[in-house]
């Protein structure tokens, strides 16, 4: 399976960041192999809606499932859309999210777990 | 005329500035018109006293898929600047608290799957103020994030005949609220406070009227407080200081009653009309600069 971890740089031992839809760095891996490849988040300073666009970047890039800590109402409406599972992690390496990931330590969430963040404009 | 009553800092006396000066130029029998423009927490009305009669809404058109003729493509998601309208698993997604009306989605649609459809922002409401004032005003329904949409259809709504004074009175910051409250005036009225916060956020104001290409004076309101940095700042840019409104009870005591200025010394009905006077002669150097 193919799953996202955001996180605050370009590496595998980057850390974990809490930040979904304005974080700097998505890091696709695969769970079976470990294999992993990092991605700057188009997102990241959108003027608005960065929740969807992160959304409709990782859905894009294959991700089946996506590791972070606040997700917005309207990233999370679009994760459901895009059948794209949300868990939940707290800190770490991207490299020790994803163990704990593997060893089902992880909970997934059915609400959003972060307030409205949009911008004005 | 059109005269905007801007600031960047908030809580600087706009509204009392504008309340006071659309009475001023009323009381010598000019045709006046007032629009607050500050959607978000309107208050004009209780210096003014206005009577609503007539009210409209503002519609913005969001985008409406036709998930039959949607073949999933993703067109509308590439052309939409706020991300919108997403498309993930092959169906598209709006966002309506995200969208800005602008209709690239529809325009875009090579299947012609998307039509629009209305979504209510905010209400328009208009009616007399005191002293003949001709007043309006929008109010943005609470929670609704896209407020620009109801300043430009309250600009729209209420257009002044060429003979007439509008005053727009603007909400504060220098925001695209600000700017769509500024957009087509003739002058720009900053108000702000002799304080670092006041001159810091002046600064800003003022770089938006540079950048709109409209020119501003500036009413220097709480005088006697802080210190003179606005003075010199004034100075160096070359900007009028149009009036000085001491820090004084009694005026804080009136204001808090919803009295404007005129009101409560009606010596200020002659000085904003003598500085409305300034404002003329100001704009017809400008017009024999050119």
């Amino acid at each position: 399976m193919k799953i996202a971890i955001s996180a605050n740089m370009n590496t595998i031992e980057a850390q974990f960041s809490q930040r979904f839809g304005r974080c700097d760095f998505f890091i696709l891996i695969d769970s079976e192999t470990r294999a992993w490849e990092a991605f700057h988040n188009p997102a990241a300073s959108a003027r608005g809606g960065a929740g969807p666009q992160a959304v409709q970047f990782i859905a894009d890039k294959g991700s089946e499932a996506i590791i972070s800590g606040r997700y917005g109402p309207s990233a999370f409406t679009a994760l459901e859309a895009a059948g794209i599972k949300a868990y939940l992690a707290e800190d770490g390496t991207v490299n020790e999210v994803l163990d704990k990931f593997l060893a089902d330590e992880l909970e997934s969430t059915t609400a959003a777990t972060g307030p409205e963040l949009h911008g004005r404009g | 005329m059109i005269i905007a009553v801007a600031s960047g800092k908030g809580g600087t006396g706009k509204t009392t500035v504008a309340a006071s000066l659309a009475t001023a130029l009323a009381e010598m029998g000019k045709p006046v018109s007032f629009l607050d423009c500050d959607v978000e927490a309107p208050n004009a009305h209780l210096f003014l006293g206005a009577v609503f009669d007539q009210r409209r809404d503002v519609d913005m058109l969001i985008p409406q898929v036709d998930e039959s003729l949607c073949t999933g493509c993703g067109r509308c998601a590439e052309v939409c600047e706020f991300h919108a309208i997403v498309v993930l698993g092959g169906k598209p997604l709006v966002f309506s608290e995200l969208c800005h009306g602008c209709g690239s989605c529809t325009l875009e649609c090579p299947e012609k799957a998307i039509s629009e459809i209305p979504k209510t922002l905010g209400i328009l409401e208009s009616g007399p103020g005191g002293a003949q004032i001709n007043f309006a005003r929008g109010l943005l329904n609470v929670g609704e994030p896209m407020a620009v949409p109801v300043i430009s259809q309250l600009k729209k709504w209420q257009v002044p005949s060429p003979e007439e004074i509008l005053i727009l009175d603007s909400p504060p910051g220098t925001s695209c609220l600000v700017v769509e409250s500024m957009r087509g005036a003739d002058f720009v009225i900053l108000v702000t406070e002799p304080t670092p916060f006041g001159l810091h956020d002046l600064k800003l104001a003022v770089q938006l009227t540079e950048e709109l290409g409209l020119p501003a004076g500036v009413i220097v309101n709480r005088d006697g407080v802080g210190d003179t940095k606005v003075d010199d700042f004034c100075q160096e840019a070359g900007l009028p200081i149009l009036m000085r409104i001491p820090l004084e009870r009694k005026i804080g005591a009136g204001i808090a009653a919803g009295q404007p200025l005129t009101e409560i010394y009606p010596s200020y009905g002659d000085r904003f009309r003598q500085m409305f006077q300034q404002l003329e002669g100001i704009l017809a150097d400008r017009k024999a600069e050119r």
